[in-house]
């Protein structure tokens, strides 16, 4: 029973909610509407398990000093104190003078920030080590990065003005044509998956052991 | 010239990260400029768009992002709401990332203020809603059941700028600006797909390319794509700002890049490598 | 210009003057409504007459979705009948996907190496489609550590991924008799936070060294910080995501990438179960009629007929 209660709840759910993307009736959708809100609740249930399973899982390698369990009292800290701090603003969190905007202009956002600037660094050695010119294909390709890289800033206009012409060329049709062919793929994998998960043909998902028996 | 290539393979790859970085700084900090910034016709759809908007207007604007791409977006999103202030346009702010309220309150609070505009009066922002997809279609219901207070704990229904909004039916445009999911595809297929609610967008560089197709179908009127994006819309607007001065370092980036395939190139000519998939 | 009848009209929308037809959705059930157009700027000579009063009927079905049903409906037919073939004991040929094939080695090499293997489910949540097919496939890869012993890792963002990848690691070792093997902490929540969790992962890459990195699932920005960084501690990488804008970073910096449906059809393929082949066959077979669709539509509409791209047009 602990495995086919769980695919029978996806399939029931799964059906109906195929159906009511079709069915505008209020005897239907008003159902829907409540099956959506009850999802909103159980999404915003999962992120108190998460800070319960975060604390659980840190606090037991803080008590027994394994690895780096400097970084784990950090962690705790910054969670704990940010948390009472925002608690204790209520509605007046976001405040320009706020406790909490000092929290979140001082470490989060420049942290933030600073991991998706580093992409521009991995980007150029990427560039260096990987992006081989070993087959016509491939040099097509490099001129197509070319043309686009300077294409996409002003120094491309200013080289020539046909530059971002050619760039624009090379993303609305070219790139838009291969972009649909990849996402007319993906979509049909989505929807195959997708039944596959609702008829309970994979059950593995959910843990239920071999899938497709 | 041999010992030159064989040096280039081992190259340690923190000398490109320390080339990558001087590259950047050095135009930032000295603001020497190296070409004009010329409006693409994606970015001329957004501000036209908006332009055509008759004043008492009412917009949604959805800033789905966080600070991690903050150098994009937040120039789009200000300048955004610098033009819908200017045009006396009323604003309604959702985001559906939550570390991305602060940086809508402080662009409707840094704006408002320039306008001479009201916060409850001339715009509101109603603040993060967890459910991803489901409060956008939750919101085609009924966006004062969605959202009953709005940042501040305010009651809507106190709101004068929120009176007589039910619906997407009482939105005349909506203006995403986002970072990735949930944002501008979703808003499409759940708001513009079923409801027929004009759109425009100000997205990331790297997922522009993405909404292309959306805006050939015409279920977008605009299309900012990162920071170049943002740089020509404050062209358009007249206003040269944030993302203006980043162009000249993202310009170098861009070539420094080129560069680097070519000299990646030459530095392993005749080496072979295994076939991959 | 609308009102109930009895009412005052109030505006609904302003349309072009060129539009013919209008879809006002915010109406009730059983009330019965007159319209009005009311030209704009007021001219009270170009108003319409006021219509007749209508009363609006809750539909059983969307017209406006026939396009999505037709193609469903094939789908669903197909799906049906492969997976009876499939029953009946027809088989079928798919070509090789070599990232698929060098799961096994991937595991091997790092078994050989005596490092462990690290596993990257994806930043989204568990309902996303790119997680659940991440977690079909954990299933497997974690069957193939627990045979060979070597350490498995798996950091996830939410905690709904972390319930799930958390049972699904255990029954995978259970199922091959391993249980003893099983350790709690090989699953963790890491966190939600996107860019926090990429530095949390990056920092488990440069500590425990992994030989082998299975990247799989819905990935965004953070796919090149994760590439790159694992390339930088020598392992060999098999990358899988259906986000169109992140599949060139994974195929610069990976060794092996699944593109979009490759990625879809791997635990199918990895099963080797006639059903899910079946499944995969419906599905090659619908994007054949989509082809034909395609090229069938855009001939048409070349010679001045519009009415297969008007039927699959979204409304």
């Amino acid at each position: 029973m602990k495995r086919e209660i769980p695919i029978l709840i996806t399939l029931v759910s799964g059906l109906f909610c195929l159906i009511a993307f079709f069915v505008p009736h209020p005897f239907v959708h008003d159902l829907y509407g409540d099956v959506q809100n009850w999802a909103i609740v159980v999404v915003g249930c999962t992120y108190v398990l998460g800070v319960a399973n975060l604390l659980r899982i840190n606090v037991r390698q803080a008590q027994r000093m394994e690895g780096d369990w400097i970084y784990k009292i950090v962690l705790i800290a910054g969670l704990l104190v940010t948390m009472a701090v925002g608690f204790s603003e209520g509605n007046h969190y976001s405040d320009p003078n706020s406790r909490f905007t000092w929290i979140y202009n001082t470490f989060y956002s420049p942290m933030t920030s600073t991991m998706f600037a580093l992409l521009a660094f991995f980007i150029a050695s990427a560039a260096f080590r990987a992006f081989r010119i070993r087959s016509p294909e491939a040099l097509l390709l490099a001129i197509a990065a070319f043309i686009l890289m300077l294409g996409r800033v002003p120094l491309g206009n200013a080289i020539h003005p046909y530059i971002p012409i050619a760039a624009d060329w090379l993303m609305e049709i070219p790139q838009n044509a291969a972009k649909r062919g990849i996402l007319i793929g993906a979509a049909l994998g989505v929807m195959a998956t997708g039944i596959r998960v609702i008829l309970g043909l994979e059950k593995t998902y959910g843990g239920g052991g071999e899938g497709g028996a | 010239m041999s010992g030159f290539m064989a040096g280039l393979r081992t190259l340690d790859r923190r000398w490109i990260f320390l080339a990558v970085g001087l590259l950047v700084i050095i135009p930032l900090l000295f603001r020497f400029h190296i070409a004009p910034v010329v409006p693409s016709h994606r970015a001329r759809g957004f501000y036209d768009a908006i332009e055509r908007l008759p004043a008492g207007s009412t917009v949604l604007v959805a800033g789905d992002y966080d600070p991690g791409t903050r150098a994009e977006n937040y120039p789009m999103h200000l300048t955004a709401v610098s033009q819908l202030m200017r045009r006396n346009i009323r604003i309604i702010g959702i985001e559906l990332y939550p570390a991305g309220v602060p940086l809508a309150d402080a662009v409707l609070r840094v704006v408002g203020a320039e306008y001479g505009k009201k916060i409850g009066i001339d715009y509101v922002n109603l603040g993060y809603k967890v459910g991803n997809e489901l409060v956008m279609s939750s919101m085609g219901t009924s966006i004062p059941k969605t959202f009953p207070v709005d940042s501040r704990g305010v009651p809507v229904a106190r709101i004068p700028v929120l009176k007589g909004i039910e619906n997407f039916q009482q939105i005349d445009m909506i203006v995403s600006i986002s970072a990735g999911y949930p944002g501008t595809k979703e808003w499409v297929q759940q708001v513009v797909s079923r409801f027929h609610v004009p759109m425009v967008a100000g997205v990331t560089a790297v997922s522009a390319p993405e909404y292309y197709p959306y805006l050939q179908a015409g279920q977008l009127q605009g299309l900012l794509g990162g920071m170049a994006g943002a740089a020509e819309y404050e062209v358009l607007m007249n206003h040269p700002a944030l993302a203006t001065r980043g162009m000249d370092a993202q310009s170098l980036a861009h070539v420094f890049i080129a560069f680097m395939i070519l000299l990646g190139n030459a530095a392993f000519l005749g080496q072979r490598k295994p076939s991959k998939g | 210009m609308r009102r109930e009848l009895g009412g005052t009209f109030a505006p609904v929308t302003t349309i072009e003057g060129g539009v013919h037809s209008y879809r006002d959705g915010a109406v009730s059930t059983g009330v019965a409504y007159e319209y009005q157009l009311v030209a704009q700027p007021l001219d009270p000579q170009l108003d319409s007459e006021i219509s007749a009063s209508t009363r609006a009927v809750a539909a059983w079905f969307d017209r406006t979705k026939v396009n999505v049903l037709v193609v469903s409906g094939i789908f669903f037919l197909l799906l049906f009948f492969y997976i009876g073939q499939a029953e009946r004991g027809v088989r079928w040929t798919f070509r090789t996907i070599p990232g698929l094939a060098a799961i096994e080695e991937a595991i091997g090499r790092a078994t050989e190496m005596g490092r462990g293997v690290l596993y990257v489910p994806g930043v989204q949540e568990i309902d996303d489609i790119q997680t659940i097919a991440s977690m079909i496939l954990l299933s497997k890869v974690a069957k193939m550590t627990a045979k060979y012993e070597t350490d498995l890792l798996v950091p996830t963002n939410s905690p709904g991924v972390y319930t799930v990848a958390e049972e699904v690691v255990k029954s995978a070792y259970a199922d091959v008799g391993r249980t003893d093997a099983y350790r709690s902490d090989q699953v963790r929540y890491i966190t939600s936070e996107q860019f926090a969790y990429v530095a949390a992962v990056n920092g488990m890459m440069l500590r425990e060294r992994p030989a082998a990195n299975f990247l799989l699932g819905a990935f965004f920005a953070e796919s090149l910080l994760l590439a790159e960084t694992g390339h930088s501690v020598g392992a060999i990488q098999i990358a899988g995501t259906a986000n169109v804008h992140q599949m060139p970073f994974f195929v610069v910096a990976c060794d092996y990438t699944l593109i979009g449906e490759e990625y879809f059809a791997a635990s199918a393929l990895l099963s080797n179960d006639p059903r899910l082949l079946g499944s995969l066959k419906s599905s090659d077979t619908v994007k054949i009629f989509l082809i034909t669709v395609i090229v069938v539509g855009s001939l048409l509409l070349t010679f001045g007929q519009s009415w297969l791209t008007d039927f699959f047009s979204t409304q």
